[in-house]
């Protein structure tokens, strides 16, 4: 299968990709892994006119902690942030995100970014990002903002992103002691999108209670949802069984899931319950207050 | 539009409309046949070869995005006369039957087996859960990159 014929252009910088996004508007796309955008244009579901490649822009792979924000470059790849020793000791939950997307050789290409910048509200870095309180960087002609991850999503495949601006970071706050997150997925085989999938981050206070939670739900809803109710719950609480299991259910009752080929709503639903409950267990015993 | 790459280590070029895919350049320019097209929809990985060492699927990639870059598909694994110690692997654990997803997973395996030399069944498993085999249900293929790590452990080529 080929894609339908397109002008590609290979800017030096992100001010040249910016230009040309804003010559070409609505009929332009950003090539960055391109591992859910060239399917796309193969099977003809999207047929941009103009392919913006921005992969010979210099310096935008890193991966790196500066003023207490960890920052992923637009051109970090899944198997970067995999084999980051800086992301395996200190956000597990980065691993937990990467490791279940596609498979091994298409995160060698993926890119982190531009699983948000994509908008699919199955891509699971969302989730994860929405746990973690992060933002992007959306840069543009006018100059560059930042957009909390939580106000990106604006419904499946739309984004705050303007037609000119194009998603050069992310930005993470530095976990502050005792944090731990996980993030579970569940699909029936490698590759797959998931049936559903949580992250959850928590902080917890020196005596034991949660001081900060994020919880953000995969695949269940026109966008990727963060269940701010089982979050409220949360706040201030001691993670007990107890009131796992009344999150988990709260973030069940948040979830909006459809009925496809991976399961009916109900179904779809008790997963979000499980998930949950069994993804505080793993971020309280990550956040060290498993005893 | 031209695309220029060094592919096993002899430079190539080829002129090339941007929509042209990767592993179009590979078979159908280049003539190296060796690149199985399997599902042409990023799941199969027979199309494996190495990018810059790192294996991708050249169906997903455009040909212009390899421009100035080395590829390594699997007729770059043999040398001199000499299979690479996956390939002698693949053979002499019955690694294939059909044969048709081997260059994809002998290629997945050539990279792993450079960062990975001493592997247990559970990373082989997952390194090679983008090749999809149809035949053998994986487990003489796992033999067989078992087999390659230890030889070239052994400082086989």
């Amino acid at each position: 299968m080929i894609p339908a014929a397109f002008e590609y252009s290979t800017p030096a910088s992100i001010k040249e990709a910016t230009a040309l996004l804003a010559k070409h508007g609505e009929d332009a796309k950003i090539l960055s892994g391109g591992q859910s955008l060239i399917p796309l244009m193969k099977l003809r579901l999207a047929s941009p006119r103009h392919l913006i490649d921005i992969n010979r822009i210099p310096g935008l792979a890193y991966i790196q902690e500066t003023d207490g924000v960890l920052r992923i470059g637009a051109l970090a790849r899944e198997s970067d942030l995999e084999e980051s020793n800086l992301i395996r000791t200190k956000y597990p939950i980065l691993v937990d995100t990467s490791k279940v997307i596609a498979d091994p050789l298409v995160r060698n290409l993926a890119t982190v970014c531009g699983n948000l910048a994509h908008g699919d509200p199955a891509n699971d870095h969302p989730a994860t990002m929405l746990a973690l309180g992060a933002e992007v960087v959306a840069v543009g002609q006018k100059g560059e903002r930042r957009i909390p991850v939580a106000g990106f999503f604006s419904g499946p495949f739309a984004t705050a992103l303007r037609a000119d601006e194009i998603l050069t970071e992310i930005r993470i706050p530095v976990a502050a002691p005792r944090s731990g997150g996980a993030y579970l997925k569940l699909e029936r085989k490698v590759g797959d999108f998931a049936t559903a999938g949580v992250a959850v981050q928590v902080t917890l206070s020196p005596n034991g209670t949660c001081e900060r939670v994020g919880i953000g739900l995969t695949n269940v809803g026109p966008t990727p949802i963060k269940a701010k109710r089982a979050e409220g719950f949360l706040q201030g609480k001691r993670l007990d069984e107890g009131t796992i299991k009344q999150v988990a259910q709260l973030a069940a009752e948040e979830s909006q899931p459809t009925a496809d080929f991976r399961g009916s709503t109900e179904y779809k639903r008790d997963l979000v319950r499980v998930l949950t409950a069994r993804a505080l267990r793993k971020a309280l015993e990550r956040a060290g207050g498993g005893r | 539009m031209l695309v220029q790459v060094t592919i096993n280590g002899e430079k190539r070029e080829a002129e090339v409309e941007p929509r042209f895919l990767l592993v179009h350049l590979i078979r159908d320019v280049l003539r190296l046949t060796g690149t199985h097209i399997g599902c042409d929809t990023t799941h199969c990985g027979a199309c494996t070869v190495l990018l810059d060492g790192r294996p991708v699927k050249s169906c997903t990639v455009l040909a212009v995005q390899a421009h100035g870059k080395e590829i390594m598909t699997v007729e770059g694994l043999e040398q001199d006369g000499k299979l690479h110690a996956v390939q002698e692997g693949f053979w002499q654990e019955h690694g294939l039957q059909c044969g048709f997803c081997t260059p994809g997973m002998l290629m997945t395996s050539y990279a792993f087996l450079k960062k990975t030399p001493k592997p247990t069944e559970d990373e082989i498993r997952w390194a090679i859960s983008g090749n999809l085999c149809r035949c053998t249900g994986y487990v003489n293929i796992v033999k067989s990159i078992e087999y390659a790590a230890a030889k070239l452990r052994e400082g086989g080529a």
